[in-house]
Protein backbone atom coordinates (compact mmCIF):
# COMPACT_ATOMS: atom_id res chain seq x y z
CA UNK A 1 0.00 0.00 0.00
CA UNK A 2 2.79 2.86 1.05
CA UNK A 3 4.21 1.44 -2.49
CA UNK A 4 1.01 2.70 -4.25
CA UNK A 5 0.87 5.96 -2.73
CA UNK A 6 4.86 6.65 -3.20
CA UNK A 7 4.51 5.57 -7.09
CA UNK A 8 1.47 7.69 -7.08
CA UNK A 9 3.17 10.58 -5.65
CA UNK A 10 6.30 10.16 -8.42
CA UNK A 11 4.11 10.56 -10.49
CA UNK A 12 2.06 13.75 -9.82
CA UNK A 13 4.89 15.28 -9.21
CA UNK A 14 5.98 14.24 -12.85
CA UNK A 15 2.68 15.80 -13.78
CA UNK A 16 3.13 18.66 -12.49
CA UNK A 17 6.21 19.29 -14.22
CA UNK A 18 4.61 18.05 -17.47
CA UNK A 19 2.26 20.64 -16.89
CA UNK A 20 4.63 23.68 -16.49
CA UNK A 21 6.92 22.27 -19.20
CA UNK A 22 3.87 21.46 -21.66
CA UNK A 23 0.92 24.23 -21.75
CA UNK A 24 3.19 27.54 -22.34
CA UNK A 25 3.62 25.96 -25.69
CA UNK A 26 0.22 24.21 -26.14
CA UNK A 27 -1.60 27.66 -25.66
CA UNK A 28 0.49 28.79 -28.00
CA UNK A 29 -0.16 26.26 -30.60
CA UNK A 30 -3.85 26.28 -30.02
CA UNK A 31 -4.23 30.18 -30.16
CA UNK A 32 -2.54 29.52 -33.69
CA UNK A 33 -5.11 28.00 -34.82
CA UNK A 34 -7.44 30.54 -34.98
CA UNK A 35 -8.59 33.47 -36.91
CA UNK A 36 -6.98 36.50 -35.55
CA UNK A 37 -10.47 38.15 -34.40
CA UNK A 38 -10.71 35.54 -31.82
CA UNK A 39 -7.18 35.94 -30.67
CA UNK A 40 -7.88 39.56 -30.11
CA UNK A 41 -10.99 39.64 -28.33
CA UNK A 42 -10.67 36.33 -26.32
CA UNK A 43 -7.39 36.07 -25.65
CA UNK A 44 -4.66 33.51 -26.18
CA UNK A 45 -7.17 30.60 -26.94
CA UNK A 46 -6.77 26.70 -24.57
CA UNK A 47 -8.67 24.80 -27.15
CA UNK A 48 -7.71 24.60 -31.11
CA UNK A 49 -9.61 26.28 -33.97
CA UNK A 50 -10.19 25.46 -37.36
CA UNK A 51 -8.07 27.45 -39.21
CA UNK A 52 -4.53 25.24 -38.62
CA UNK A 53 -4.01 25.01 -42.55
CA UNK A 54 -4.75 27.81 -43.43
CA UNK A 55 -2.34 29.41 -41.32
CA UNK A 56 0.17 27.88 -41.53
CA UNK A 57 0.00 28.21 -44.92
CA UNK A 58 0.01 31.51 -44.95
CA UNK A 59 2.76 31.97 -42.90
CA UNK A 60 5.29 29.68 -44.39
CA UNK A 61 4.23 30.48 -48.33
CA UNK A 62 2.99 34.21 -48.46
CA UNK A 63 5.21 36.63 -49.68
CA UNK A 64 5.72 40.36 -48.49
CA UNK A 65 2.99 39.51 -45.69
CA UNK A 66 5.38 38.19 -42.98
CA UNK A 67 8.76 39.84 -44.08
CA UNK A 68 9.14 42.13 -46.22
CA UNK A 69 10.69 40.26 -49.41
CA UNK A 70 10.99 36.90 -49.21
CA UNK A 71 8.89 33.74 -47.65
CA UNK A 72 9.00 32.55 -44.03
CA UNK A 73 10.08 28.44 -45.73
CA UNK A 74 13.06 30.26 -47.14
CA UNK A 75 13.67 31.34 -43.97
CA UNK A 76 13.71 27.59 -42.98
CA UNK A 77 15.90 26.67 -45.79
CA UNK A 78 18.47 29.29 -44.44
CA UNK A 79 18.15 27.75 -40.98
CA UNK A 80 18.63 24.30 -41.97
CA UNK A 81 21.81 25.60 -44.22
CA UNK A 82 23.23 27.42 -41.59
CA UNK A 83 22.80 24.14 -38.81
CA UNK A 84 24.21 21.61 -40.80
CA UNK A 85 27.14 23.98 -41.84
CA UNK A 86 28.18 24.48 -37.89
CA UNK A 87 27.55 20.97 -37.19
CA UNK A 88 29.52 19.30 -40.06
CA UNK A 89 32.52 21.89 -39.85
CA UNK A 90 32.77 21.91 -36.32
CA UNK A 91 32.51 17.90 -35.98
CA UNK A 92 34.93 17.63 -38.72
CA UNK A 93 37.55 20.15 -37.80
CA UNK A 94 37.36 18.73 -34.57
CA UNK A 95 37.37 15.27 -34.94
CA UNK A 96 40.57 15.79 -36.83
CA UNK A 97 42.17 18.34 -34.51
CA UNK A 98 41.71 16.16 -31.33
CA UNK A 99 43.31 13.03 -33.34
CA UNK A 100 46.68 14.97 -33.97
CA UNK A 101 46.70 15.92 -30.36
CA UNK A 102 45.96 12.99 -28.72
CA UNK A 103 47.66 10.10 -31.25
CA UNK A 104 50.47 11.82 -32.25
CA UNK A 105 54.22 12.97 -30.46
CA UNK A 106 54.19 16.42 -31.74
CA UNK A 107 56.81 18.70 -30.42
CA UNK A 108 54.91 21.33 -29.64
CA UNK A 109 51.60 19.62 -28.32
CA UNK A 110 50.83 21.75 -25.20
CA UNK A 111 51.38 24.46 -27.41
CA UNK A 112 48.67 23.82 -29.50
CA UNK A 113 45.97 21.93 -27.03
CA UNK A 114 46.35 25.56 -25.37
CA UNK A 115 45.82 27.45 -28.35
CA UNK A 116 42.65 25.84 -28.96
CA UNK A 117 41.17 24.66 -25.73
CA UNK A 118 41.48 28.63 -24.39
CA UNK A 119 39.22 28.95 -26.68
CA UNK A 120 36.79 28.24 -24.69
CA UNK A 121 37.34 31.15 -22.26
CA UNK A 122 35.79 33.19 -25.03
CA UNK A 123 32.23 32.08 -26.08
CA UNK A 124 30.97 33.85 -28.85
CA UNK A 125 28.95 36.48 -27.01
CA UNK A 126 31.93 38.04 -25.52
CA UNK A 127 34.02 38.75 -29.54
CA UNK A 128 30.51 39.23 -31.54
CA UNK A 129 31.51 42.96 -32.17
CA UNK A 130 35.30 42.14 -33.16
CA UNK A 131 33.93 39.31 -34.69
CA UNK A 132 31.67 41.42 -37.42
CA UNK A 133 34.28 43.60 -38.13
CA UNK A 134 36.37 40.96 -39.01
CA UNK A 135 33.80 39.17 -41.18
CA UNK A 136 32.99 42.71 -42.69
CA UNK A 137 36.91 42.94 -43.42
CA UNK A 138 36.60 40.27 -45.42
CA UNK A 139 33.38 40.72 -47.25
CA UNK A 140 31.78 38.28 -45.83
CA UNK A 141 28.93 39.73 -44.63
CA UNK A 142 25.54 38.62 -45.87
CA UNK A 143 26.94 35.32 -46.97
CA UNK A 144 26.75 31.88 -45.81
CA UNK A 145 30.59 31.20 -44.92
CA UNK A 146 30.15 34.26 -42.76
CA UNK A 147 26.66 32.93 -41.00
CA UNK A 148 28.27 29.55 -40.90
CA UNK A 149 32.33 29.43 -40.19
CA UNK A 150 32.70 31.59 -37.09
CA UNK A 151 30.17 29.88 -35.56
CA UNK A 152 32.24 26.70 -35.90
CA UNK A 153 35.23 28.31 -34.43
CA UNK A 154 34.60 26.33 -31.15
CA UNK A 155 36.33 23.88 -29.30
CA UNK A 156 33.70 22.36 -26.90
CA UNK A 157 33.53 19.57 -29.61
CA UNK A 158 37.39 18.93 -29.79
CA UNK A 159 37.37 19.00 -26.00
CA UNK A 160 34.64 15.91 -25.86
CA UNK A 161 36.74 14.07 -28.68
CA UNK A 162 39.63 14.36 -26.59
CA UNK A 163 38.20 13.05 -23.64
CA UNK A 164 36.34 10.05 -25.96
CA UNK A 165 39.92 9.36 -27.74
CA UNK A 166 41.63 8.95 -24.09
CA UNK A 167 39.34 6.43 -23.01
CA UNK A 168 39.81 4.48 -25.76
CA UNK A 169 42.52 1.71 -24.75
CA UNK A 170 45.98 1.87 -26.32
CA UNK A 171 46.21 -1.67 -27.01
CA UNK A 172 44.04 -0.91 -29.88
CA UNK A 173 46.82 1.58 -32.26
CA UNK A 174 49.10 -0.90 -30.92
CA UNK A 175 47.28 -3.95 -32.89
CA UNK A 176 46.75 -1.90 -35.83
CA UNK A 177 50.70 -0.73 -36.07
CA UNK A 178 51.01 -4.62 -36.33
CA UNK A 179 48.28 -4.87 -39.02
CA UNK A 180 50.24 -2.09 -40.69
CA UNK A 181 47.91 0.48 -40.50
CA UNK A 182 49.15 3.98 -40.88
CA UNK A 183 47.69 6.96 -39.19
CA UNK A 184 45.55 7.46 -42.03
CA UNK A 185 43.78 4.50 -42.23
CA UNK A 186 43.90 3.81 -38.06
CA UNK A 187 42.16 7.13 -38.41
CA UNK A 188 39.31 6.17 -40.92
CA UNK A 189 38.88 2.60 -40.20
CA UNK A 190 39.50 1.99 -36.26
CA UNK A 191 38.83 5.48 -35.10
CA UNK A 192 35.52 6.93 -36.64
CA UNK A 193 33.57 3.82 -36.48
CA UNK A 194 34.13 4.00 -32.95
CA UNK A 195 33.35 7.18 -32.50
CA UNK A 196 30.08 6.99 -34.18
CA UNK A 197 28.14 7.24 -31.01
CA UNK A 198 30.34 10.49 -30.04
CA UNK A 199 30.08 11.90 -33.35
CA UNK A 200 26.00 11.72 -33.17
CA UNK A 201 25.80 13.05 -30.45
CA UNK A 202 28.16 16.68 -31.26
CA UNK A 203 26.11 17.02 -34.92
CA UNK A 204 23.09 17.25 -32.91
CA UNK A 205 24.63 19.64 -30.09
CA UNK A 206 26.02 21.74 -32.67
CA UNK A 207 23.21 21.22 -34.89
CA UNK A 208 20.78 23.20 -32.27
CA UNK A 209 23.86 25.55 -31.61
CA UNK A 210 23.60 26.76 -35.12
CA UNK A 211 20.00 26.41 -35.51
CA UNK A 212 19.23 28.89 -31.89
CA UNK A 213 22.23 31.48 -32.94
CA UNK A 214 20.24 34.61 -32.60
CA UNK A 215 22.35 37.59 -32.04
CA UNK A 216 25.11 36.66 -34.49
CA UNK A 217 22.66 36.61 -37.67
CA UNK A 218 21.01 39.54 -36.39
CA UNK A 219 24.56 41.26 -36.77
CA UNK A 220 25.94 39.83 -39.73
CA UNK A 221 22.64 40.10 -42.04
CA UNK A 222 21.17 43.13 -44.13
CA UNK A 223 19.10 41.69 -46.22
CA UNK A 224 16.37 39.19 -45.88
CA UNK A 225 18.13 36.53 -48.26
CA UNK A 226 19.96 35.69 -45.35
CA UNK A 227 17.66 35.81 -42.66
CA UNK A 228 17.10 33.15 -40.25
CA UNK A 229 14.58 31.62 -38.30
CA UNK A 230 15.72 32.73 -34.46
CA UNK A 231 16.09 36.40 -35.80
CA UNK A 232 13.20 36.35 -37.59
CA UNK A 233 11.21 36.09 -34.74
CA UNK A 234 12.95 39.87 -33.50
CA UNK A 235 12.16 40.83 -37.19
CA UNK A 236 8.93 39.70 -38.64
CA UNK A 237 5.41 41.46 -38.54
CA UNK A 238 2.10 39.97 -38.89
CA UNK A 239 -0.95 39.26 -36.93
CA UNK A 240 -0.70 37.79 -33.44
CA UNK A 241 -2.03 34.50 -35.29
CA UNK A 242 0.92 34.48 -37.29
CA UNK A 243 3.39 35.21 -34.52
CA UNK A 244 1.99 31.76 -32.67
CA UNK A 245 2.51 29.57 -36.09
CA UNK A 246 6.00 30.97 -36.78
CA UNK A 247 7.00 30.49 -33.18
CA UNK A 248 5.35 26.72 -33.09
CA UNK A 249 6.96 26.21 -36.83
CA UNK A 250 10.75 27.66 -35.42
CA UNK A 251 10.47 25.15 -32.88
CA UNK A 252 10.15 21.85 -35.01
CA UNK A 253 13.47 21.16 -36.67
CA UNK A 254 15.29 21.33 -33.40
CA UNK A 255 13.06 19.97 -31.30
CA UNK A 256 12.37 16.95 -33.51
CA UNK A 257 16.24 16.34 -33.69
CA UNK A 258 16.86 16.35 -30.46
CA UNK A 259 13.39 13.75 -29.68
CA UNK A 260 14.34 11.20 -31.92
CA UNK A 261 18.09 11.55 -31.36
CA UNK A 262 18.09 12.11 -27.90
CA UNK A 263 18.99 8.13 -27.09
CA UNK A 264 22.38 8.93 -29.08
CA UNK A 265 23.03 12.64 -27.72
CA UNK A 266 22.88 11.59 -23.85
CA UNK A 267 24.94 8.25 -24.44
CA UNK A 268 27.28 10.39 -26.69
CA UNK A 269 27.88 13.33 -23.50
CA UNK A 270 27.94 10.32 -20.94
CA UNK A 271 30.50 8.08 -22.67
CA UNK A 272 32.97 10.84 -21.58
CA UNK A 273 32.11 10.40 -17.63
CA UNK B 1 48.51 10.79 -23.03
CA UNK B 2 48.76 7.82 -25.06
CA UNK B 3 51.69 5.84 -24.47
CA UNK B 4 51.48 4.82 -28.24
CA UNK B 5 51.61 7.42 -30.50
CA UNK B 6 52.20 8.30 -34.37
CA UNK B 7 55.62 9.49 -35.43
CA UNK B 8 54.50 11.07 -38.51
CA UNK B 9 56.20 14.41 -39.25
CA UNK B 10 53.80 16.25 -41.45
CA UNK B 11 50.16 13.85 -40.80
CA UNK B 12 49.81 15.80 -37.32
CA UNK B 13 49.54 19.20 -38.99
CA UNK B 14 47.37 18.10 -41.60
CA UNK B 15 44.83 17.36 -39.07
CA UNK B 16 45.19 20.47 -37.07
CA UNK B 17 45.16 22.88 -40.11
CA UNK B 18 41.68 23.39 -40.66
CA UNK B 19 40.50 23.97 -37.11
CA UNK B 20 43.23 26.34 -36.26
CA UNK B 21 43.32 27.83 -39.41
CA UNK B 22 39.63 28.62 -38.58
CA UNK B 23 40.22 29.62 -35.00
CA UNK B 24 42.85 32.20 -35.67
CA UNK B 25 41.05 34.07 -37.97
CA UNK B 26 37.60 33.85 -36.72
CA UNK B 27 38.43 33.43 -32.87
CA UNK B 28 42.33 34.78 -32.55
CA UNK B 29 41.65 37.77 -34.96
CA UNK B 30 38.73 39.36 -33.04
CA UNK B 31 40.03 39.00 -29.72
CA UNK B 32 42.82 40.65 -30.40
CA UNK B 33 40.68 43.33 -31.90
CA UNK B 34 38.67 43.33 -28.41
CA UNK B 35 42.28 44.44 -26.85
CA UNK B 36 42.85 46.69 -29.24
CA UNK B 37 39.73 48.00 -28.64
CA UNK B 38 40.18 47.86 -24.52
CA UNK B 39 42.88 50.07 -24.43
CA UNK B 40 42.27 52.82 -26.83
CA UNK B 41 39.62 55.12 -27.71
CA UNK B 42 38.08 57.20 -30.89
CA UNK B 43 38.88 60.49 -31.07
CA UNK B 44 35.71 62.49 -31.23
CA UNK B 45 36.08 63.00 -34.95
CA UNK B 46 36.07 59.05 -35.47
CA UNK B 47 39.27 59.88 -37.18
CA UNK B 48 41.56 57.37 -35.85
CA UNK B 49 42.09 55.97 -32.51
CA UNK B 50 44.71 56.87 -29.53
CA UNK B 51 46.47 54.67 -26.78
CA UNK B 52 44.44 55.31 -23.57
CA UNK B 53 45.60 52.74 -21.24
CA UNK B 54 43.15 51.50 -18.91
CA UNK B 55 40.87 54.45 -19.26
CA UNK B 56 38.25 52.54 -20.67
CA UNK B 57 38.21 49.98 -17.78
CA UNK B 58 38.04 52.77 -15.38
CA UNK B 59 35.26 54.38 -16.68
CA UNK B 60 33.48 50.81 -16.68
CA UNK B 61 34.13 50.07 -13.17
CA UNK B 62 33.73 53.62 -12.41
CA UNK B 63 29.75 53.70 -13.71
CA UNK B 64 26.91 53.13 -11.43
CA UNK B 65 25.04 51.18 -14.52
CA UNK B 66 27.81 49.03 -14.39
CA UNK B 67 27.02 47.87 -11.31
CA UNK B 68 23.25 47.18 -11.18
CA UNK B 69 24.34 44.80 -14.03
CA UNK B 70 26.33 43.43 -12.39
CA UNK B 71 24.42 42.43 -8.86
CA UNK B 72 21.79 41.82 -11.19
CA UNK B 73 24.01 39.61 -12.70
CA UNK B 74 24.68 37.61 -9.86
CA UNK B 75 21.35 37.28 -8.40
CA UNK B 76 19.87 36.09 -11.99
CA UNK B 77 22.83 33.80 -12.61
CA UNK B 78 22.04 32.33 -8.54
CA UNK B 79 18.90 31.92 -8.75
CA UNK B 80 18.71 29.86 -12.19
CA UNK B 81 21.13 27.81 -11.31
CA UNK B 82 19.53 27.27 -7.99
CA UNK B 83 15.63 26.92 -9.58
CA UNK B 84 16.41 24.77 -12.68
CA UNK B 85 18.69 22.42 -10.30
CA UNK B 86 16.37 21.62 -7.85
CA UNK B 87 13.30 21.13 -9.94
CA UNK B 88 15.50 19.36 -12.66
CA UNK B 89 16.68 17.24 -9.75
CA UNK B 90 13.07 16.53 -7.94
CA UNK B 91 11.40 15.33 -11.33
CA UNK B 92 14.87 12.96 -12.10
CA UNK B 93 14.39 11.80 -8.62
CA UNK B 94 10.51 10.59 -9.05
CA UNK B 95 11.28 9.72 -12.91
CA UNK B 96 14.06 7.14 -11.64
CA UNK B 97 11.61 5.46 -8.85
CA UNK B 98 9.02 4.87 -11.51
CA UNK B 99 9.32 1.68 -14.03
CA UNK B 100 6.50 2.50 -16.08
CA UNK B 101 6.29 5.49 -18.87
CA UNK B 102 9.87 6.56 -17.67
CA UNK B 103 10.61 6.81 -21.37
CA UNK B 104 7.43 8.65 -21.78
CA UNK B 105 7.91 11.30 -18.95
CA UNK B 106 11.96 11.49 -20.53
CA UNK B 107 10.69 12.72 -23.76
CA UNK B 108 7.94 14.88 -22.38
CA UNK B 109 10.69 16.85 -20.17
CA UNK B 110 13.79 16.59 -22.80
CA UNK B 111 12.18 18.83 -25.63
CA UNK B 112 12.42 22.37 -24.67
CA UNK B 113 16.62 21.94 -24.20
CA UNK B 114 15.96 22.14 -27.74
CA UNK B 115 14.47 25.27 -28.19
CA UNK B 116 16.32 28.35 -28.60
CA UNK B 117 16.55 30.96 -25.72
CA UNK B 118 14.87 33.96 -27.96
CA UNK B 119 12.23 31.35 -28.44
CA UNK B 120 11.76 30.88 -25.32
CA UNK B 121 11.61 35.20 -24.50
CA UNK B 122 9.09 35.89 -27.53
CA UNK B 123 6.55 32.97 -25.93
CA UNK B 124 7.21 34.50 -22.40
CA UNK B 125 6.53 37.69 -24.15
CA UNK B 126 2.65 36.66 -24.66
CA UNK B 127 2.32 35.41 -21.17
CA UNK B 128 3.44 38.59 -19.37
CA UNK B 129 2.23 40.85 -21.73
CA UNK B 130 -0.04 43.54 -20.01
CA UNK B 131 -2.87 43.01 -22.75
CA UNK B 132 -2.93 39.11 -22.89
CA UNK B 133 -1.07 38.03 -20.57
CA UNK B 134 -2.41 35.28 -18.80
CA UNK B 135 0.44 35.40 -16.07
CA UNK B 136 0.57 39.24 -15.79
CA UNK B 137 -2.82 39.44 -15.22
CA UNK B 138 -2.97 36.22 -12.74
CA UNK B 139 0.29 38.00 -11.00
CA UNK B 140 -1.36 41.51 -11.26
CA UNK B 141 -4.74 40.62 -9.28
CA UNK B 142 -2.46 39.06 -6.41
CA UNK B 143 -0.14 41.68 -5.56
CA UNK B 144 -0.11 44.49 -8.41
CA UNK B 145 2.42 43.03 -10.49
CA UNK B 146 3.95 45.26 -13.33
CA UNK B 147 7.47 44.53 -14.42
CA UNK B 148 7.61 47.66 -16.39
CA UNK B 149 7.66 49.94 -13.31
CA UNK B 150 8.67 47.54 -10.67
CA UNK B 151 12.26 45.94 -10.55
CA UNK B 152 11.52 42.95 -8.48
CA UNK B 153 8.65 41.99 -10.69
CA UNK B 154 11.10 42.49 -13.50
CA UNK B 155 13.07 40.21 -12.14
CA UNK B 156 10.89 37.87 -11.23
CA UNK B 157 9.50 37.93 -15.29
CA UNK B 158 13.37 37.30 -16.13
CA UNK B 159 13.69 34.70 -13.86
CA UNK B 160 10.57 32.61 -15.13
CA UNK B 161 11.29 33.24 -18.32
CA UNK B 162 15.32 32.23 -18.33
CA UNK B 163 14.38 29.01 -16.16
CA UNK B 164 12.12 27.52 -17.96
CA UNK B 165 14.25 25.49 -20.82
CA UNK B 166 17.22 24.77 -18.23
CA UNK B 167 15.24 22.92 -16.24
CA UNK B 168 15.08 20.10 -19.22
CA UNK B 169 19.03 20.12 -19.32
CA UNK B 170 19.51 19.22 -15.36
CA UNK B 171 16.61 16.97 -15.71
CA UNK B 172 18.14 14.91 -18.39
CA UNK B 173 21.69 15.12 -16.82
CA UNK B 174 20.65 14.11 -13.10
CA UNK B 175 18.33 11.65 -14.25
CA UNK B 176 21.50 9.89 -16.28
CA UNK B 177 23.54 10.45 -12.81
CA UNK B 178 21.05 8.56 -10.88
CA UNK B 179 21.09 6.10 -13.55
CA UNK B 180 24.67 5.56 -13.53
CA UNK B 181 24.62 4.76 -9.29
CA UNK B 182 25.41 1.13 -8.38
CA UNK B 183 21.77 -0.60 -7.95
CA UNK B 184 23.85 -2.80 -5.09
CA UNK B 185 24.95 0.52 -3.27
CA UNK B 186 20.90 1.54 -2.82
CA UNK B 187 19.71 -1.46 -2.06
CA UNK B 188 22.73 -2.16 0.88
CA UNK B 189 21.22 1.27 2.07
CA UNK B 190 17.78 -0.27 2.65
CA UNK B 191 18.70 -2.12 4.77
CA UNK B 192 20.44 0.29 7.00
CA UNK B 193 18.18 3.18 6.51
CA UNK B 194 14.33 2.57 6.47
CA UNK B 195 13.75 6.71 5.77
CA UNK B 196 12.95 7.51 1.75
CA UNK B 197 13.89 11.11 2.19
CA UNK B 198 17.59 10.52 4.72
CA UNK B 199 18.48 7.60 2.51
CA UNK B 200 18.32 10.23 -0.57
CA UNK B 201 19.99 13.47 1.43
CA UNK B 202 22.97 10.80 3.05
CA UNK B 203 23.74 7.90 0.30
CA UNK B 204 22.17 8.87 -2.93
CA UNK B 205 23.03 12.92 -3.01
CA UNK B 206 26.69 12.25 -2.30
CA UNK B 207 27.04 9.54 -5.05
CA UNK B 208 25.12 12.17 -7.65
CA UNK B 209 27.74 15.09 -6.67
CA UNK B 210 30.47 15.23 -9.98
CA UNK B 211 26.74 15.24 -11.91
CA UNK B 212 25.80 18.14 -9.52
CA UNK B 213 29.07 19.97 -10.05
CA UNK B 214 28.97 19.51 -13.79
CA UNK B 215 25.18 20.89 -13.86
CA UNK B 216 26.08 23.85 -11.87
CA UNK B 217 29.14 24.72 -14.37
CA UNK B 218 26.71 24.23 -17.40
CA UNK B 219 23.97 26.63 -15.40
CA UNK B 220 26.36 29.02 -14.72
CA UNK B 221 26.94 29.30 -18.04
CA UNK B 222 23.93 29.55 -19.32
CA UNK B 223 22.54 32.32 -17.19
CA UNK B 224 25.26 34.38 -18.35
CA UNK B 225 25.69 33.72 -21.92
CA UNK B 226 22.60 32.21 -23.32
CA UNK B 227 20.32 34.39 -21.78
CA UNK B 228 21.08 37.19 -24.19
CA UNK B 229 18.18 36.26 -25.95
CA UNK B 230 15.64 36.02 -23.59
CA UNK B 231 16.82 39.71 -21.88
CA UNK B 232 16.43 41.14 -25.95
CA UNK B 233 13.22 39.61 -26.33
CA UNK B 234 11.36 40.09 -22.74
CA UNK B 235 12.18 43.40 -20.78
CA UNK B 236 15.44 44.61 -23.36
CA UNK B 237 16.55 45.53 -19.37
CA UNK B 238 13.46 47.93 -18.38
CA UNK B 239 12.49 48.93 -16.12
CA UNK B 240 15.71 51.58 -16.70
CA UNK B 241 18.50 49.13 -17.14
CA UNK B 242 17.77 46.57 -14.01
CA UNK B 243 17.59 43.48 -16.23
CA UNK B 244 20.16 44.11 -17.87
CA UNK B 245 22.62 40.89 -17.70
CA UNK B 246 26.57 41.86 -18.97
CA UNK B 247 26.94 40.07 -21.44
CA UNK B 248 23.58 42.11 -22.98
CA UNK B 249 24.82 45.26 -21.58
CA UNK B 250 28.16 44.95 -23.56
CA UNK B 251 26.34 44.22 -26.57
CA UNK B 252 23.83 47.17 -26.34
CA UNK B 253 26.70 49.53 -25.40
CA UNK B 254 29.16 48.71 -27.64
CA UNK B 255 26.56 47.57 -30.95
CA UNK B 256 23.85 50.52 -29.67
CA UNK B 257 25.57 52.80 -28.47
CA UNK B 258 29.00 52.16 -30.47
CA UNK B 259 30.83 52.58 -27.76
CA UNK B 260 33.72 50.13 -28.77
CA UNK B 261 36.32 51.13 -25.87
CA UNK B 262 33.89 49.78 -23.10
CA UNK B 263 32.33 47.16 -25.05
CA UNK B 264 36.05 46.16 -25.20
CA UNK B 265 36.75 46.72 -21.32
CA UNK B 266 33.55 45.13 -20.34
CA UNK B 267 34.40 42.12 -23.10
CA UNK B 268 37.74 41.52 -20.96
CA UNK B 269 36.15 41.86 -17.69
CA UNK B 270 33.64 39.15 -18.63
CA UNK B 271 36.85 36.95 -19.67
CA UNK B 272 38.50 37.10 -16.65
CA UNK B 273 35.29 36.07 -15.00
CA UNK B 274 35.00 33.14 -17.44
CA UNK B 275 39.18 32.05 -17.02
CA UNK B 276 38.19 31.94 -12.99
CA UNK B 277 35.30 29.92 -13.72
CA UNK B 278 37.10 27.45 -16.18
CA UNK B 279 39.75 26.74 -14.15
CA UNK B 280 37.59 25.70 -11.76
CA UNK B 281 35.98 23.06 -14.45
CA UNK B 282 39.29 21.93 -15.36
CA UNK B 283 40.55 21.15 -12.16
CA UNK B 284 36.94 19.17 -11.86
CA UNK B 285 37.16 17.70 -14.93
CA UNK B 286 40.73 16.59 -15.49
CA UNK B 287 40.67 15.71 -11.22
CA UNK B 288 37.87 13.38 -11.59
CA UNK B 289 36.78 13.62 -7.92
CA UNK B 290 33.96 10.96 -6.86
CA UNK B 291 33.62 9.58 -10.67
CA UNK B 292 33.22 5.79 -10.52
Amino acid sequence: MQQFYTKSFNHLILIMGLFIMIVPFWLIFASSTHTSSIINTQGLQFWTGDHFFDNYDRVLNKKGGFFSEITASRIFLNSFIMAVGVASISVVTSLMAAYAIVYFKIKQASLFFWLIFITLLVPLELRILPSYSVVSKLNLINSFIGLIVPISASAIATFFFRQFYRSIPDELLESAKLDGANSWKFFIDFLLPLSKTMIAAMFIFMFVFGYNQYLWPIIMTTTEEYWTVVMGLKMMYGSLVDRFAYIILSMIPPVLIVIFLQRWFIQGIFQNK
Amino acid sequence: MKKVQFNSKISPYIFLAPQIAILLVFLYWPIVQTFRDAFTTQDAFGFGTVFTGFDNFKFVLSDPSYFTSFRFTLIYVFVITLITGSIGLLLAVQANNIIHGKSTYKTLLIWPYAIAPAVVGVTANYFFSERLGLLYGLFNDWWGFNWMHDVSDAYIYVIIAGSWKQISANFIFFLAGLQNIEKSVIEASVIDCKSNFRRFWTITFPLLMPTTFFLIIINITYAFFDTLGIIDTTTIGAPSGETKTLVYKAYIDGFKGLDLGSAGAQSIIMMLIVLVITVFQFRFIEGKIHYH
